[in-house]
């Protein structure tokens, strides 16, 4: 029996019922979960050995062809012992742009969470220190979506000009 | 006061009004690059530290979006710039995952020895700057010397010492020449002595061995639950080493050790970066001499890989095969999938999360970058040290705000 399937059991035992979709491309193993059980897949594989929460992104499937869910959140999961990876992907859409915070259960999660809060809005519920990590707080607009567009819009409306004499 | 008693909420208040904060950068020389941190101190005791980044954010990853998976490698190397070359190779290393590209014997051997130059480049600079930082100038100038050596090995193969924009998807711009052979083998035989002038004058150093000893100290748990990777979590005693344990490239041929360290201090990290050292040399040795001939690009069947440039400028088959590679409507589909692949980048793990939607440009590519997790435990380690150690802690991790910000 592979690591993979190992995973996949645990997984399936633990949120009996919720549709997983597995996936793999050249060796990677890929499952797709249901936002409101994200928490708790979360928190399986973590006790299951993937102690390692290599990163958190997102995309904006926006112009992406076929897609029909506007935002994926990819979990990347590493065990650090038998080296195993494993792709966590879940479906966010507007209003409800929330999901819980993978902060509990692993504490590496919050930069990772504020960044993609700041490049594309999507908020974390439950994080200890939640705002924008690289832009600058009166920032308005989330780059990295889709309809941003790539020759900027509104970076510089907010920044006053100080003058010598005001500072 | 001891950290424990300033945690309790029963604390005395005015305590809490005797607490002062301490603006530390975005300049500062041990910074080295554009970043901030405030510091909650307690007379000289660091009791707090809230980093606030972002000066440098450049949206790498948005114009990732609108570069072919050629043209952002010139994007790539600007993200962590003590190692240029390593970010390429990472960069390439994904992409022709994602395409599922084999690359040619010869082409993975001098990706390997310029990998390999990069981490002891990366490394050499990093153990410089932090003993400069805690006042020992003289070694910085050892290190700075043998990085000389490299930067011209870089220029001799790519025409660039700095951003050497060298990898392409598939191979190399260029192949190398015995020239550049006989510079690498040089190296080989001179940093030797470089370095042990340079470990003589700090690894017994009194001054310096109190200052970085059990200073930061990172935990195995919290290096592996703060995503930490690289040097950072092997001198926390985390064995792991992506080259031993997802070969890629010729790791699989060649002979080495991974580095750990148990302390999880500055001293430990220090140590862990000057052992790597010395495992790197010994990669590039072996692959040296064992360098495999033949072409460094893949067989032209098809749209993979770019041509010859003699070819180019002097055969039609040669401008069409350029012309269909370069064309933005010809390129080479690639499949619509995502993908992600990580190399050990002298810092850490350095993976790209590939999206594709069929193009020859990348539909979302994150980077995963070392620095940011390293720098997010930063307020872990320094917490109950003192001010002066800041400096310390701060060239152990060795935060690229090129990278961290992107």
């Amino acid at each position: 029996m592979t690591a993979a399937t190992n995973m996949k059991e645990v997984l399936e035992s633990k949120l009996g019922g919720v549709s997983l979709v597995w996936s793999a491309f050249r060796d990677q193993n890929r499952v797709a979960v249901p936002v409101s059980h994200i928490a708790a897949a979360l928190q399986t594989l973590r006790d299951a050995g993937m102690d390692q929460l290599v990163d958190i992104t997102a995309v904006d499937m926006l112009e992406y062809p076929g897609a029909t869910d506007r935002f994926e959140v990819v979990y990347l999961l590493l065990n650090t012992t038998s080296g195993e990876r494993l792709t966590v992907k879940t479906h966010v859409n507007e209003p409800e742009l929330k999901l819980p915070s993978a902060c509990p259960v692993w504490f590496g999660a919050d930069w990772l969470e504020r960044e993609v809060y700041d490049m594309f809005g999507i908020v974390f519920e439950g994080h200890p220190n939640f705002k924008r990590l690289l832009l600058p707080d009166a920032f308005e607009s989330f780059p990295l979506r889709k309809d941003y567009p790539v020759k900027g819009r509104g970076e510089r409306h907010n920044f006053p000009i100080i003058t010598r004499a005001e500072s | 006061m001891p950290l424990d008693l300033i945690d309790s909420p029963d604390l005395d208040a005015g305590f809490r009004e005797g607490l002062w904060t301490l603006n530390f950068g975005p300049q500062h020389p041990a910074t080295h690059t554009t970043l901030r941190l405030v510091l909650q101190l307690d007379g000289e005791m660091v009791i707090g530290a809230e980093p606030d980044i972002g000066f440098l954010h450049s949206g790498f990853e948005k114009l990732a979006e609108v570069l072919d998976y050629n043209q952002y490698v010139t994007i790539v190397d600007r993200m962590n710039y003590i190692s240029p070359m390593a970010n390429e190779i990472a960069w390439h290393h994904a992409v022709e995952g994602l395409l599922g590209i084999e690359l040619t014997p010869r082409c993975k051997y001098i990706r390997t020895i310029f990998a390999e130059l990069m981490r002891i480049h990366d490394h050499l600079l990093c153990t410089g700057t932090c003993v400069l930082d805690l006042g020992g100038a003289t070694a910085f100038m050892y290190a700075f010397n043998e990085r000389e050596k490299i930067y011209e090995i870089c220029e001799r193969a790519s025409g660039q010492r700095f951003h050497t924009g060298y990898t392409r998807v598939g191979g190399l711009l260029y192949d190398v020449t015995d020239d550049w052979i006989k510079m690498v083998r040089d190296f080989c035989k001179t940093f030797p002595k470089a370095y042990k002038d340079f470990a003589g004058l700090v690894m017994k150093n009194r001054i310096f061995v109190e200052r970085t000893k059990g200073v930061g100290v990172l935990t195995k748990e919290d290096a592996i639950a703060g995503s930490a990777s690289g040097p950072v979590a092997r001198a926390s005693g985390v064995e792991r080493d992506l080259r031993r344990d997802e070969p890629y490239l010729a790791y699989n041929d060649l002979d080495f050790d991974v580095c750990c360290a148990q302390g999880g201090d500055c001293y430990a990290r220090f140590q862990v970066r000057m052992m790597e050292m010395l495992e790197s040399l010994k990669i590039i040795e072996q692959a040296v001499e064992n360098l495999p001939s033949g072409p460094v690009f893949i067989s032209g069947t098809g749209k993979e890989g770019l041509p010859d440039k003699t070819e180019v400028y002097r055969s039609i088959e040669g401008l069409i095969h350029h012309f269909e590679n370069i064309m933005p409507n010809r390129q080479m589909p690639s499949p619509k999938e995502s993908y992600y692949g990580a190399t050990e980048s002298p810092n850490g793990e350095l993976g790209y999360y590939i999206v594709s939607d069929g193009d020859f440009k990348a539909y979302r590519a994150r980077t995963r970058p070392p620095s940011l997790l390293h720098f997010s435990l930063f307020s872990r380690m320094i917490r109950g040290c003192m001010l002066s150690d800041v400096a310390a802690v701060l060239g152990s991790i060795n935060i690229i705000a090129a990278e961290l910000d992107r």
